[in-house]
């Protein structure tokens, strides 16, 4: 009897360890851009190696926002793992729709410390600076500059904008600097077409104009609070540097951004530059290796890192991967988090496009000199700032796009007003979230 | 031996079902027919309405589902009927439905009108015609976009051609005042041919004797137009501006794909704003209180509008 019952059991825990490490078919989400192309071909290795199926499920940046929250939102089981946004880890968190990753990193030997210190912060941790992982850092990105170098480097352009502001045309060194050279290339005619100055972020839907208004905010050293955690805007979000900063925005909006402008975010502001309309763009560090490897114009640009005015502040992007916790694969997701989280798979990663925040990739000194713009992004991710990452991130968000794009774009009243009214909206979220 | 269909239907019909059919009454079989209808409405209509009636008096967010939901009362409706902006959009809202029923109730008609006269290739003018009702909206918004495009747009070329007014000028969809005018254009582009069929149905409906009669009685063109054909279409044309006021009062896929409800918020419309608030802020309570609002409204609206469209149809 005790025989019998001993095999039975082992055969049933030979069945059940068989199930358990049966190859599963995974769903990854994430946005539809260049680097889910590089991801897909780097997840090849993860399916040779672990015998589970990768498939994707990849939204266009514009609806991608309300897919995948709406599929949190109703507890869907198509991701298993999910780059999300970096705003949406308050909410993920809270709400239950990520796993909590502490125990697994312990276990996997994964180490936060092996990543930089931004990126843990704004794509891992909620609360705040708090030891609590939803996320690992999974897509490194930044808002950032290019431009026409050729245009840049004719001399009958050169000394014309010598004098007129008294100095070389080149690179920006501060955010006046930048409208200066916008202004001095609108309506400018070059091989017998118009051209003016940058596409900058001006979208109203999502959170382009948001994007765009903070580089310019950062830059002036504006803060959401006057003391972390505490929800204090008054005289931060609104302070006479944040006026001149919206101010600096609008006038670039004004006077030199392509006629028709009004409702641009980051594929408009590739087709105005790809299409040799503007001289100067804005734009994610995530579609410069497209840029480059461009076959037209990729050896007619080159990039800076958003300039300082008060101080350095680039707008942060990116994203960190979790596992989604209505997912029926957990283990199966967790084993990607692990395989992806390794020094060499995220050296592969970043060769194929995507953008590490592993410090093994990014603080090995060729990474520097591995592209025009490596240098650039390393300076960017040293001064980044996220917008807010409460749960109640989109309804701060949507005030703010209404805000700004009511006076930049439609041009409403004052710099001032529209600051005031948006610690007036702000004020209201947080005191509805029991935070004021 | 042939039989038609109904008698090998009722010769196939097993016996014991035969005979269960026939025990019931008329009102029982009627019942039966109508219940799985009833059923769809209550499960897709009328359940959702009452549990949005529910939840608008409730802070229910659905994406915080460990929140605990809190009964509010009257507060959402409340906070909605005090708040500017929401009037702004309403006021949005009432502008667009305004000037498109006016644009295509004048050249609906205009064209039916001349549709209706016997003209050679007037079928082929028809179907040109409706084309863009045909259309999907949202390809419509998107063909518009690259139409009103400042610098590659023909229609900024079109008015340049007419007026003088250098193209890169001006921008339909940038200009807070011009952005609601062009929406406007592009609804009355794609909807004024769905008014002229309607039109064109109640033109066609006067018999021709009547005008005959008109005309022994020596009255003039002028005179036919407005105490007949005016009056006798007026029902029709009543009917067109209902269906394109409610059609209209919900506009929502042209409207963004066009403006976005920009700039600012000078083309935001009711709805537009409901869907921000419902599904982009997730305030599931206050946003179910909005779209109650608007029901009524809209309900409230058609209502008086049906009953002076009956007086109308009984004069």
């Amino acid at each position: 009897m005790t025989r019998r019952f001993l095999a039975a059991t082992s055969a049933v825990a030979i069945i059940a360890g068989a199930a358990a490490a049966q190859a599963e078919d995974l769903t990854l989400c994430w946005a539809a851009w260049d680097p889910a192309n590089a991801l897909v071909e780097l997840s090849k290795d993860f399916e040779a190696q672990s015998g589970h199926k990768m498939n994707f499920e990849f939204v266009p940046w514009p609806n991608f926002a309300d897919r995948m929250l709406n599929e949190l939102n109703s507890g869907g089981k198509l991701c298993d793992l999910l780059i999300g946004d970096s705003q949406w880890i308050g909410g993920g968190a809270e709400n239950g729709h990520y796993v909590k990753l502490n125990d697994f990193f312990d276990t996997a030997g994964i180490s936060m410390d092996d990543f930089m210190p931004a990126t843990v912060y704004a794509y891992s941790t909620w609360p705040k600076g708090t030891p609590n992982y939803y996320a690992l850092p999974a897509m490194a990105d930044a808002n950032a500059w290019f431009y026409r170098k050729d245009w840049f480097a004719r001399p009958e352009i050169q000394a014309a904008f010598k004098e007129k502001y008294g100095r070389d045309l080149a690179e920006p060194k501060s955010q006046t600097e930048l409208l200066e050279i916008a202004q001095f290339f609108q309506g400018r005619e070059i091989d017998g077409k118009t051209v003016y100055g940058a596409s900058i972020f001006t979208e109203r839907g999502s959170e382009g104009i948001t994007m765009g208004v903070t580089g310019a905010l950062y830059a002036w050293g504006v803060k959401y609070e006057n003391t972390p955690g505490k929800y204090d805007m008054e005289g931060a979000i609104n302070s006479p540097a944040a006026v001149e900063a919206l101010e600096f925005y609008k006038a670039l909006y004004d006077t030199a951004t392509p006629p028709g402008y009004t409702n641009a975010y980051m594929g408009e502001s590739l087709d105005a530059f790809k299409s040799g309309q503007v001289a100067l763009a804005m734009n994610w560090f995530a579609f410069f290796p497209g840029l480059a490897a461009d076959p037209e114009i990729g050896d007619k640009i080159d990039f800076f890192v958003n300039p300082p005015q008060v101080t350095a502040g680039s707008t942060l992007g990116g994203q960190g991967i979790s596992v989604v916790s209505y997912s029926e694969k957990q283990d199966a997701a967790l084993e990607y988090i692990k395989w992806f989280a390794q020094p060499e798979v995220q050296a592969k990663w970043s060769q194929l496009g995507g953008y590490s925040a592993a410090n093994s990739v990014v603080n090995d000194p060729a990474f520097k000199d591995s592209s025009a713009f490596a240098g650039d992004f390393l300076e960017a991710m040293g001064a980044v700032q996220d917008f807010w990452q409460e749960p109640a991130y989109a309804e701060l968000l949507l005030a703010m796009q209404s805000r700004m794009h009511d006076y930049v774009v439609a041009g409403k009243g004052t710099a001032k007003e529209a600051l005031d009214g948006l610690v007036a909206d702000w004020t209201e979220v947080f005191k509805e979230e029991g935070k004021l | 031996m042939t039989s038609n269909p109904i008698d090998r239907l009722a010769r196939a019909t097993p016996a014991p079902m035969a005979a269960r059919m026939r025990g019931l009454s008329d009102r029982a079989i009627a019942w039966l027919f109508v219940a799985p209808t009833i059923f769809l409405l209550l499960a897709v209509n009328i359940f959702p309405l009452i549990w949005t009636v529910r939840l608008s008096f409730t802070n229910f967010r659905a994406n915080r589902p460990n929140q605990a939901v809190e009964w509010v009362g009257l507060e959402n409706y409340t906070r909605i009927l005090t708040d500017p902006g929401i009037w702004q959009n309403m006021q949005v809202t009432a502008h667009f439905l305004f000037w498109t029923i006016f644009f295509q109730v004048i050249i609906g008609f205009s064209l039916a009108w001349l549709i209706n006269r016997k003209f050679r290739g007037n079928d082929l003018w028809t179907t040109l015609i409706v084309i863009p009702m045909m259309l999907s909206p949202a390809v419509v918004g998107n063909f518009w976009t690259f139409l009103y495009q400042p610098q590659i747009g023909l229609f900024n070329y079109v008015v340049e051609f007419l007026t003088g007014t250098p193209a890169a000028s001006f921008q339909m969809l940038g200009s807070v005042t011009l952005s609601p005018w062009a929406i406007v254009i592009v609804d009355t582009w794609m909807w004024t041919p769905f008014v002229m069929l309607i039109c064109l149905a109640g033109l066609r409906s006067i018999p021709d004797y009547i005008y005959e009669a008109a005309e022994i009685d020596r009255a003039s063109k002028l005179r036919q137009f407005f105490t007949l054909t005016v009056p006798m279409v007026l029902p029709f044309l009543m009917l067109a501006v209902l269906f394109r006021g409610i059609e209209n009062f919900k506009m929502f896929d042209l409207v963004v794909q066009l403006t976005g409800g920009g700039p600012g918020s000078v083309t935001e419309l009711a709805s537009i704003n409901l869907k921000r608030e419902a599904f982009e802020k997730w305030r599931t309570g206050y946003s179910s209180a909005y779209a109650i609002i608007l029901f009524v409204t809209v309900f409230g609206l058609a209502s008086i509008y049906v009953k002076a469209l009956n007086k109308v149809k009984e004069r």
